[in-house]
């Protein structure tokens, strides 16, 4: 982090409200203390986040004094684009992936850091740690830079920009350990609770607010549940789970046979699909 | 689990040690499967990914109906596809004793510089060899790439034991002929192991089906190997990422300590200046620390006003580093462009990134029989040996005594790109003993003398362009302006101060480094100095412009396609180029990057010499470089 701080003109830390970002955030105020991070952090809000990340965020960011700026895609916005009529596909291309776009774009960032990690997913094992990205945000797989010893290449040409993965050698349950080796507050909904749910194709969906619209046949049911990956609310699966401390919370994904990324309706459609979002822009 | 089940728990897996090693092997050795069983028997595989693994096994799959384990990390489509592994992967597991990071690297000669990614940051290496096969040149050039970044741990991984049979004298073939080779690479642990990989045989556990093996199964082995990573029993050195300056009372050096350790109170000494001070504090967010070793990131406060900056080496008074402008090297290329002795790149050391040329490449080896062979340039993939000269002195360690002060990458300049990966063997003392000589008459002495701006005119352009033909009538011009010139044409230098250079990429670096110089001589001496080369590549004609001041560089681009540069042909060079008869000609089978900000840009489709020439003089006088 420091590193980048003291390579690039213009960075930015992308800031998702998840337990990832949470400790990001926190390695980043470790990294610069006594002085505050150098650079403000960016949430890309699709408006269909659950509310309590919303207030999570808000809290977090006036408690530590940090710069924060939100985004939403307002064009995509008035085209009405909503993960329940659009599909869970281009609601994420617009609202995720051009908003974001738009945002770096917008305020001309350079490097911005992401806090993915390579046992998330097959095609982000061979992701560097510095990503380089084309004028247009695209990652050429054959065009990434070899990363030897602890030396970051990090130069580039005017309007190209680098996506920094610094937590990229991290295992979820290093995330999780260090969270609560270190304290670090996450959002309650990573608890379990009694929460309104209803079961849609299978997932177990959280009634964040009305404009998500019943279906024939479903119906609102109270259940003790919590989540391990955080997003937009309607896309987001949820599991029973009594977990309402860390410690359950681990104890319960060491036991767990799933992987996280599950919960996330996006990546089912193929295996490759990551690849594929990833070469358009997507984090 | 209980709550005092998990603390303890997680209290055990804070103490397992981390190491991380990498595979290397060809494509059909079976690399990607022996990992993809190392994940599925310590667990790693979720239940989804299994269901996908059992889903593209049927689809790409080489194993018929038994799960194909390589699917489970080859990342990309393309190389899923072509069934190879194009890129470095990176894999996690742990078991009770240890945590694992595993670079899963690509076997072929191609893929080199992937290996040695994966090599830089791994303490041990697993080379593949398959049963059937036995030692192949490849497998020879992994275990030299790994001396090559000192990796000092290596297993050989007899793999498709299952395939021959189990023979045992088959495997102590192969370990034999393995160990005479490397033998001679220093490694401190050499260690041999039977197996198959597709079928579990001594991956985690000895394996009931070859019994006349005694030693350790794969896991086991790198569960127990002393790796002897002490990073923290070497010197303290500290290299300065970040100056945190948050207000006017606070001013701390970031950085994270890359080897030895360091406690409050210590002197250090900033390697580059020479200056000396006492570490105050060890600042951290969680308070203040006693001591911090290799690997933490902190930030320092020291007792005295020391200039230091961000590329500063913080090191212990008694050990210092070296510090100088040249030193030798080993260096691994990296990029589809060779590389030019003579040609500026950046090297990036530390957090130090300096301009640094090649000045003599002593010889290439041979990745695969370790000969020395002489070089003028290095491809893709090749490693040489060379003696490097940096634009100012930097800190440094011998790689062999510390990798982590002793290895930097070459970026090149124009692409950005990371090209060339290299291992510091010794700084070279012999620049010390050259000084400069104090001179009384100075440049602008002699210039103000001439009533005129000493100024370097570089005309570049195609051969035929009108080059000189243009540059001659333009000093002709100035001459009898009353200026004072002169004029390096390129077909005459090679005629003399150049007649040992030929026209490869590597000889065109030479010649033009040589010009350059010549023409600073002149400027030195007041004069108006006339370069009339084509010049072909951007690299050189930046580097020339650098060795003056910003204010003494003109680039001159004549302009004119290669149509009319070929219908000219006034010298029936590009009549000879095309039938084949002379090679490497710009513009026919050698490149042309053309400027992108030439100072005076003449098109001279539509325009006389006389009226090119006309244009450029004008350009002096407006610039009031002449009267």
């Amino acid at each position: 982090m420091r590193e980048v701080a003291a390579e690039f003109a213009n960075p930015v830390m992308l800031y998702s409200i998840g337990k990832d970002s949470s400790v990001m955030l926190h390695l980043a105020m470790k990294a610069f203390y006594p002085a505050k991070p150098p650079f403000p952090f960016l949430h890309v809000d699709t408006t269909w986040k659950f509310r309590e990340m919303i207030s999570f965020r808000d809290k977090v960011a006036r408690e530590l004094g940090i710069k924060l700026l939100v985004h939403t895609n307002e064009d995509g916005l008035k085209r009405g684009i909503n993960p329940f009529d659009s599909g869970s596909a281009l609601h994420t291309q617009v609202m995720k992936t051009e908003a974001l776009r738009q945002a770096l774009d917008k305020y001309g960032f350079d490097a911005a850091f992401g806090g993915a990690r390579r046992d998330e997913e097959k095609s982000r094992a061979k992701e560097r740690i510095f990503s380089f990205r084309t004028a247009g945000h695209v990652w050429d797989p054959k065009n990434q830079r070899p990363e030897l010893w602890r030396i970051f290449n990090a130069r580039i040409k005017k309007g190209e920009s680098i996506r920094v993965f610094p937590i990229s050698n991290w295992t979820e349950l290093d995330i999780w350990e260090y969270i609560l080796a270190e304290n670090i507050p996450i959002v309650p909904l990573y608890f379990a609770a009694k929460r309104p749910i209803v079961i849609r194709d299978g997932s177990i969906i959280l009634r964040d607010d009305d404009r998500m619209t019943l279906m024939p046949g479903e119906k609102v049911e109270e259940r003790v549940v919590r989540f391990r990956t955080l997003g937009c609310y309607p896309l987001t699966g949820g599991v029973e789970s009594p977990a309402t401390t860390l410690e359950e919370i681990v104890a319960e994904m060491l036991a767990a046979r799933t992987s996280e990324r599950e919960g996330r309706v996006i990546d089912h459609d193929e295996s490759a699909s990551m690849e594929k979002k990833k070469r358009e822009g997507y984090f | 689990m209980r709550p005092e089940e998990l603390r303890a728990f997680l209290a055990k897996q804070n103490d397992k040690s981390l190491l991380r090693f990498l595979t290397c092997g060809s494509v059909d050795d079976g690399k990607s499967t022996l990992i993809g069983r190392l994940l599925f028997d310590t667990k790693l595989v979720f239940e989804d990914q299994l269901r996908a693994l059992e889903r593209d096994s049927k689809k790409h799959g080489t194993t018929g109906d038994d799960m194909d384990f390589a699917l489970l990390l080859d990342g990309l489509e393309a190389e899923r596809e072509q069934g190879i592994t194009i890129d470095v992967a990176y894999r996690f597991f742990a078991t009770e004793k240890r945590k694992y990071i595993v670079a899963d690297t690509p076997g072929h000669e191609q893929y080199t510089r992937n290996m040695a990614t994966g090599a830089s940051n791994s303490d041990l290496a697993v080379i593949l060899v398959d049963a059937r096969k036995g030692v192949l040149t490849q497998t020879r050039r992994h275990a030299y790439i790994c001396s090559l970044l000192r990796i000092r741990h290596v297993v050989l991984a007899v793999n498709k034991i299952d395939l021959v049979d189990f023979s045992e004298d088959i495997f102590d073939a192969i370990d034999g002929e393995f160990r005479d080779f490397a033998d001679k690479l220093g490694f401190a642990s050499i260690v041999s192991i039977p197996m198959s990989a597709r079928f579990g045989d001594n991956v985690i556990e000895r394996s009931s089906r070859i019994r006349w093996y005694d030693g350790p199964a794969l896991l086991t082995h790198l569960d127990t190997v002393d790796v002897d990573t002490d990073r923290r029993g070497r010197a303290f050195r500290m290299p300065v990422q970040w100056v945190n300056r948050p207000n006017l009372d606070f001013r701390g050096f970031a950085g994270t300590v890359a080897s030895g350790r360091v406690r409050a109170g210590d002197p250090i000494v900033v390697a580059n200046s020479g200056r000396t001070s006492t570490v105050s504090r060890i600042v951290t967010m969680d308070g203040d620390l006693a001591e911090a070793a290799a690997g933490e990131a902190v930030t320092l406060t020291l007792a005295d006003e020391v200039d230091i900056s961000r590329g500063d080496v913080l090191s212990t008074p008694s050990a210092r580093p070296d510090v100088a402008d040249q030193f030798a090297a080993h260096l691994l290329w990296m990029a589809e462009e060779e590389l030019l002795p003579g040609r500026q790149y950046l090297i990036k050391i530390g957090a130090k990134t300096v301009p640094a040329s090649v000045t003599e490449l002593k010889h290439r080896i041979d990745v695969n029989s370790l000969e020395h062979m002489a070089a003028k340039t290095l491809q893709l993939n090749e490693v040489g040996f060379c003696n490097f000269s940096t634009a100012t002195p930097i800190a440094f360690d011998a790689y062999a005594d510390n990798p982590e002060t002793g290895g930097f990458v070459v970026i090149d300049r124009f692409t950005n790109g990371t090209v060339g990966a290299g291992m510091i063997e010794f700084g070279l003392r012999r620049a010390t003993n050259v000084h400069w000589q104090a001179l009384d008459v100075n440049k602008s002495a002699r210039a103000g003398l001439k009533n005129q701006k000493p100024v370097i005119l570089w005309f570049t352009g195609l051969s035929g362009s009108g080059k000189s033909t243009v540059a001659n009538i333009v000093e002709r011009k100035l001459l009898f302006g009353g200026q004072h010139t002169y004029m390096l044409d390129g077909d005459n230098v090679r005629h003399g101060l150049n007649r040992d250079l030929g026209f490869t990429d590597a000889d065109r670096v030479e010649n033009i480094r040589r010009v350059a110089e010549t023409a600073k001589l002149f400027v030195d001496a007041g004069l108006i100095v006339l370069v009339s080369f084509i010049s072909p590549f951007r690299s050189e004609r930046r580097s020339a412009r650098e060795l003056v001041q910003p204010d003494e560089f003109l680039e001159v681009f004549i302009d004119t396609p290669i149509e009319v540069c070929m219908a000219r042909d006034p010298k029936g060079l590009y009549k000879r180029a095309k039938a084949g008869e002379i090679k490497n000609f710009t513009g026919i089978d050698s490149p042309y990057e053309a400027p992108e900000a030439p100072e005076i840009h003449v098109k001279t489709v539509d325009m006389t010499a006389e009226d090119a020439a006309d244009q450029i003089v004008a350009r002096l006088r407006a610039a009031k470089i002449v009267p």
